[in-house]
């Protein structure tokens, strides 16, 4: 682990900012040319959907992953959930431009809908988080700071529950999520935060 | 010998390729008419059935994008995995208050049946569209066959439930075996057919091979894929998604703009194929077959009988 640790003190943090960026280029490239299958407007909006989540499950897994496996992701932690609102973010304009399309009925789903209301909640939640991203907000709202970044945790019980809630029938993948997210959440209730591995 | 035969016709009589897709389209929009005994239709009554011709959906895009839970939930799973369902032989069990009832094979159907193409609407309760040319036969004509028996009311579906050859299964995203059903008006009325192909063409597993239920004015889970049994009854049968989800999913499900899916409108679709800039259509009531089977439904409150 010492090893990982070492190699990744070496990676510069811009990488992981392009790195991640790139996908979202890539499949609106794909979905323009027809390689996402011939819905690719559904298409693109649940792959911008699953990364943000996938990226939503890897934030929450920083702190465990240090603490039970040693392995400190502490210096991408910021990274990881920018890239996390920034494909919410695309989520949302693939959901609001090409797919809805209808301004009343953006509105209308937003309020009648209980996953879109809940799937907006979460999005709301997130705009402060990203905008407090920085060091000066750090510095300037001190202790503060901690507190807001505790949003994360329903943002993400948020983003889980707006998966499940849209399946049709009952399927397994939204319910991973689901899980997933739950059980990284468990992990930080004080019983369980002093276990410790390494 | 060639030219034995001498062609009086030129390529002025050619039908222009518009003309044609018109006259495709009275038989699919009219093909319920045509049924009634109202044959002769000229072009512009036709125009009164759709208000555009038909531009059927590529072949590619019907193949590819399916919902066939038994092969899985995702849009591309059906064309990926139903490969592996065997389908020869294959026999429908017609029971109930049929006068024959029994394991019809399909030789036996085929033969029976004289096959039409129809080139209609379809549109998922997802809120995207196409637009299908099916070839098979009015169910009523299936009904007779095995003779249907004063007091049966409805006429209930199942699909084919393998689990070694349905993937889909290992999970209970659904009360397997998929069941649907109609009220018996609604199943002998002559839009209703038993898909036997697409594109001239047999029907791909993942569209439902060899027979498939087609009711054009009613969501897509109601046309029910891969039938091995036809139920004739006089009670209400229960159908999957109903049984799954009664607030979402009506045993009618009749194509409604103005009845909204709990978690999404009904008011507009897009159509499949138009790609990502595609804007999205106005929904129809009953999605543009409303002047062949409103009568169906007079009287009902439709909001309720969803």
């Amino acid at each position: 682990m010492q090893q990982i640790n070492t190699l990744l003190r070496r990676l510069p943090v811009w990488l992981v900012y392009v790195a991640g960026v790139l996908p979202a280029g890539v499949l609106f490239y794909q979905a323009l040319n027809g390689d996402l299958g011939v819905d690719p407007v559904k298409a693109l909006e649940h792959r911008y959907g699953e990364l943000a989540l996938q990226l939503l499950v890897l934030t929450l897994a920083v702190t465990p992953l240090r603490r039970l496996a040693g392995l400190n992701l502490m210096r991408f932690r910021r990274a990881i959930g920018l890239l996390c609102f920034f494909y919410v973010v695309c989520h949302l304009m693939v959901w609001l431009v090409l797919d809805v399309q209808l301004l009343d009925q953006i509105i209308a789903d937003i309020v009648k809908r209980p996953y879109i209301t809940i799937g907006m909640v979460g999005f709301v939640l997130m705009v402060p988080l990203a905008v407090t991203s920085n060091n000066m907000s750090v510095r300037r709202l001190g202790p503060k700071w901690r507190q807001l970044h505790r949003l994360t945790y329903p943002t993400a019980l948020l983003g889980a529950l707006h998966y499940v809630m849209l399946a049709k029938g009952f399927q397994l993948e939204p319910l991973i999520y689901l899980a997933l997210i739950g059980g990284l959440l468990v992990m930080r209730l004080p019983p369980l935060q002093k276990l410790r591995v390494v | 010998m060639a030219h034995r035969w001498k062609n009086d016709l030129t390529k002025e009589d050619v039908t222009p390729y518009a003309a044609f897709l018109n006259r495709r389209q009275i038989m699919a929009g009219l093909g319920g008419a045509a049924g009634l005994g109202l044959a002769g239709l000229t072009a512009g009554q036709a125009q009164a059935a759709g208000d555009e011709a038909l531009e059927p959906n590529s072949w590619e895009d019907v193949t590819s994008y399916c919902n066939f839970y038994e092969f899985g939930t995702g849009k591309t799973d059906p064309a990926a995995y139903a490969g592996q369902m065997t389908t020869t032989p294959w026999s429908v069990e017609i029971d109930g208050m049929v006068d024959r009832p029994g394991s019809y094979s399909m030789e036996q159907i085929l033969d029976a049946m004289t096959l039409e193409e129809r080139i209609y609407r379809f549109r998922c309760v997802e809120a995207w569209s196409m637009v299908v040319p099916w070839q098979g036969f009015e169910l009523a004509d299936l009904l007779d066959v095995a003779g249907v028996q004063d007091g049966a009311k409805y006429v209930a579906f199942e699909t084919l439930y393998r689990p070694s050859e349905m993937p889909g299964t290992a999970y209970k995203v659904l009360d397997w075996p998929y069941r649907e059903g109609l009220r018996l008006d609604e199943a002998r009325h002559p839009l209703t057919i038993m898909a036997t192909g697409i594109f001239g063409k047999p029907l791909p597993n993942q569209n439902g091979a060899p027979l498939r239920l087609v009711v054009p004015w009613k969501y897509g889970f109601k046309s029910i894929k891969s039938i091995v049994r036809i139920t004739l009854t006089d009670k209400e049968p229960p159908t999957s998604w109903n049984m799954a989800n009664p607030r979402e999913y009506g045993f009618y499900s009749n194509v409604n703009p103005n009845v909204s899916h709990p978690r999404w409108s009904q008011a507009s679709e897009r159509r499949i194929g138009g790609g990502l800039f595609a804007r999205r259509q106005p929904t129809l009531m009953f999605n543009g077959y409303e002047k062949e089977v409103a009568s169906l439904y007079e009287g009902m409150d439709l909001a309720r009988k969803f």
